[in-house]
Formats: structure tokens, sequence, C-alpha cells
């Protein structure tokens, strides 16, 4: 166990959230991953000025504005390849990407899978409550098929649930993990271990919408620990998961995966000769 | 629940307990804020400030001595929360103030069996006896919130019936 002295300025959680009230419902699961967040990014010490957390439509993907690190509010479903091409022109920084399952699984859908295909150092965290909320309660591409309180699908939406772990791992993601905003120490844990992986780092958080599915509060007397430590045999997780109830809670795969990293030549010295260089002509 | 063997080791668990309390009413109170409900954001105000004091406190007492650093996951609580830290799951828009209150009291109350169950357990004595005194101290608190909560009335039936709600459908 390290040592510290209480007169060191060690930065704490509360130092990388912002002033920005959330405008969460009171009793939203996503107060506790951005609680998870902060306490990752304190037990890494981070330097805020070197972290950039990006995002992309729906109630969760206000976080940025509520965390005191660099933040860019993308557009709807394009929050990752915004995340891959800053990491890639700017390796230094910790690139950590966030949203829900309707901005990551549906319009951002093919983005998600050619992320981890791609592998690039960076931490993609989806906060999952299976419906859409910032739009009122529509079922979003994790809903179960048999969920018939949305207004759009009064008889559920019959069709097969997006199984967010299974994709990543087909698609070459380096680090897969389930976490539960019903203990924010252990999503802090899975987000720090998931920001120090090498690659590409896929982090699904179990976080309950209790205004448009009142029912997922139980969520916290279901969730349980996955009983098996991670493993880099994809064939291993890939049997896993087929037994997978979607409530286990752990890091799933650890890969071995060397990750994208491009080597690019300077084509220009200065914004001028790139001006020139883009310049259409008359 | 792991076993807390020393003054520093204690103190380092004592002030993460009131770091925590002290962040989740502040978060609690934001929330009353924002969704308009003034009487009972103004109570986790005042809980956010007296953790806070307390956090200040316990920093105070520690100033100069080596705390081991320890992450969040590896605080062992005995059971998922720690003490004194209201469930973030547990608030709604249009509680009371005697069901926040409630929350609080359960919240203290837990607080004080952990400080307990320290004192009762296998450290070196002097940690004990500082652990015994938290004890006694949050075993006040308890008193007071009760009191505290006794001037508000129990919710009724209907106390989260809302005509126009925020997030209705149609």
């Amino acid at each position: 166990m390290d040592q510290t002295s209480t007169s060191t300025a060690a930065l704490k959680p509360k130092d990388y959230k912002s002033d920005t009230k959330p405008v969460w419902c009171p009793g939203c699961g996503d107060f506790s991953v951005l609680s998870a967040f902060t306490k990752a990014m304190a037990a890494m010490q981070l330097d805020p000025e070197r972290v950039v957390v990006i995002s992309g439509i729906g109630c969760s993907s206000r976080i940025p504005a509520y965390l005191n690190v660099y933040g860019f509010h993308a557009v709807h479903g394009r929050a990752l390849p915004v995340g891959i091409g800053l990491k890639i022109t700017r390796p230094d920084l910790t690139v950590m990407v966030a949203g829900g399952d309707g901005d990551g699984f549906s319009i951002g859908g093919n983005h998600f899978m050619q992320a981890c295909r791609r592998n690039v150092d960076m931490t993609y965290v989806v906060m999952d409550n299976q419906v859409y909320g910032m739009t009122k309660g529509q079922a979003s591409p994790t809903t179960e098929p048999d969920w018939e309180r949305g207004k759009l699908t009064p008889h559920g939406t019959r069709i097969n649930p997006f199984y967010p772990l299974v994709i990543a791992l087909a698609s070459g993601a380096n680090f897969i993990a389930r976490a539960s905003s019903n203990d924010p120490n252990g999503a802090a844990r899975v987000i720090t271990e998931a920001v120090q992986h090498p690659g590409f780092s896929f982090v699904q958080i179990l976080s309950p919408c209790i205004t448009f599915r009142p029912e997922q509060r139980d969520w916290k007397k279901i969730v349980h620990p996955a009983p098996v430590v991670a493993t880099a045999d994809p064939a291993v997780a890939a049997r896993r998961l087929m037994t997978d109830d979607n409530f286990f809670i752990g890091t799933l795969f650890k890969g071995e995966r060397v990750p994208f990293t491009p080597e690019f030549e300077p084509r220009a010295e200065s914004a001028h000769e790139l001006e020139t260089a883009f310049r259409m002509s008359a | 629940m792991k076993t807390i063997n020393t003054c520093a080791e204690f103190l380092a668990y004592a002030l993460a307990i009131e770091e925590e309390a002290t962040e989740r009413y502040t978060v609690f109170a934001e929330q009353m804020e924002t969704t308009n409900n003034p009487e009972v954001a103004a109570l986790f105000r005042e809980m956010a400030r007296l953790e806070s004091e307390h956090a200040h406190r316990l920093e105070v007492a520690a100033e100069g001595e080596s705390l081991p650093a320890i992450d969040p996951w590896e605080l062992d609580f005995g059971d998922e929360d720690p003490p004194e830290a209201v469930d973030y799951s547990a608030t709604h828009y249009l509680m009371t103030p005697y069901q926040a209150l409630t929350l609080v009291l359960k919240a203290e109350q837990r607080a004080v069996d952990f400080f307990q169950r320290v004192a009762e357990g296998n450290g070196n004595d002097d940690m004990k006896q500082l652990a015994a005194e938290y004890a006694a101290e949050e075993r006040e608190h308890v008193e007071k919130v009760a009191k505290w909560r006794n001037r508000y009335p129990p919710p009724d039936d209907n106390w989260d019936d809302d005509p126009d709600p925020p997030n209705e459908l149609e």
C-alpha cells in the first residue's frame, strides 16, 4: 500500500468535477457513473489538461459538461470517430468516449464495430439503460423484445436485443468489461483498468433510467460479480458470454493486440501552407 | 470486513467516509435545486456543510501524518456503499424533508455500526479508542437527525403524485 502525506496536493475526485449542475433526474444511475469517472481520474492522478472526454447525444452524453477536463459534445452517434481522430493525432492525451446505448449501438452502431476493429488506445464507456431517455422513453437496441411501455412499441420490439459485449469481442476490442452504477467504486476500478490497458477498451455500465424504466431500480438486487478472472483468450471469453445473463459484473477480457498507432509525416509546416493545399482552384 | 490495524489506516478510512458523504449530499442538493424542491435542497446543503466540516477536522487531525493511499475500490466496508453515504438511486424530485432525513438517519446509523465494529475489532488499542470516539460522535448525530426529522410530518400516500410531471410521455 502506498503512503501519502496529507500535506501533498494530490488531486481528489472533486477536483475533476466542473461547477455545472447535472440536469439528470434525481435517482438516475448516471450520477454514480460521473462519480466513478472522477474517482478513476483521481486514482490515476491524471492531469486534467491532458484528458479529453468526448460524447454523442443523449442524457448520458451530457457528462463532459460535468467534468473539469477537456470535453467535446459531438454529433449523435459520432463520438467514437472524433475520439479516434483525436487520439491518433494527439497520442499523448488520455481520450475517453462516453454515451448511451442508443447513441452508441444504434445511431453510432457501425462506428462501435469499426472502433473495436481499429483498436486505437482509448476507452469507451456506455451507460446502458436500455431506453432512449432524453426523447422520453423509446426502445433502444438493448431493450428487451417484450418491453411494452414504449409509445412507439406498445407490443414490444419483438426483435433480438443488441449484445454489446459479444459484438465488442467479435469486432476486436482489446478490453471488455461490465460494471454497475449501483457500485460507483467498482465502476471506478473498471474504468481505471480500462484506461490503463493498451488498445480499445469497452466498458458497459448498467445505469438505470428511473423515469422511463423504473423497474430497473431492481438491478441493484440482480447484478452479481462474475466468478472468474479476466482472460486474454477470445475463445474463453466467447464461451463465457454464451452463459452471460447480462447482469454479470467484472472484467471479461484483456486482450494482447497491439494498438493501432499510425505514423504520420508532417505534410505542412504552417497553417498557411495547409490552407494553400486545401484551396480550391478558381 | 478487512481489519483496520493502525490509527493512520483508520483516519484514511474516516476521511474517505466523510468526503464521500460530502460529495453525495452536495449532488443531492444540486438535484433538488435543479428540480425546484428548495426545502429538501437546503436540508441536503446543510448535511453537505456538516460532513465537509467533519472532513476538514479529520484533515487537521491528520496533518503531517502519513496516511495510506487507498483507492476507493479497496476500501472494505463489509457492504456495498461507504457508511454515511446515501445511495445515489434513493432520491426523488418530489421527496419530502421527512423522507430525506430518513435517508440521512439510516446513513448515520450505518456509520455508528461501522465505527463500533472497528472499535471492537483486532487493531491496536490507540486505534480502537479513536474508533470508539467516532462511534460515540456518530451516535450523537443519529440522535440529532432523529430530532430534526420529528419536526416534519411523514409523507402522505400520494406524496409522489404530480399532475404535470416533467417527463410526461403524452
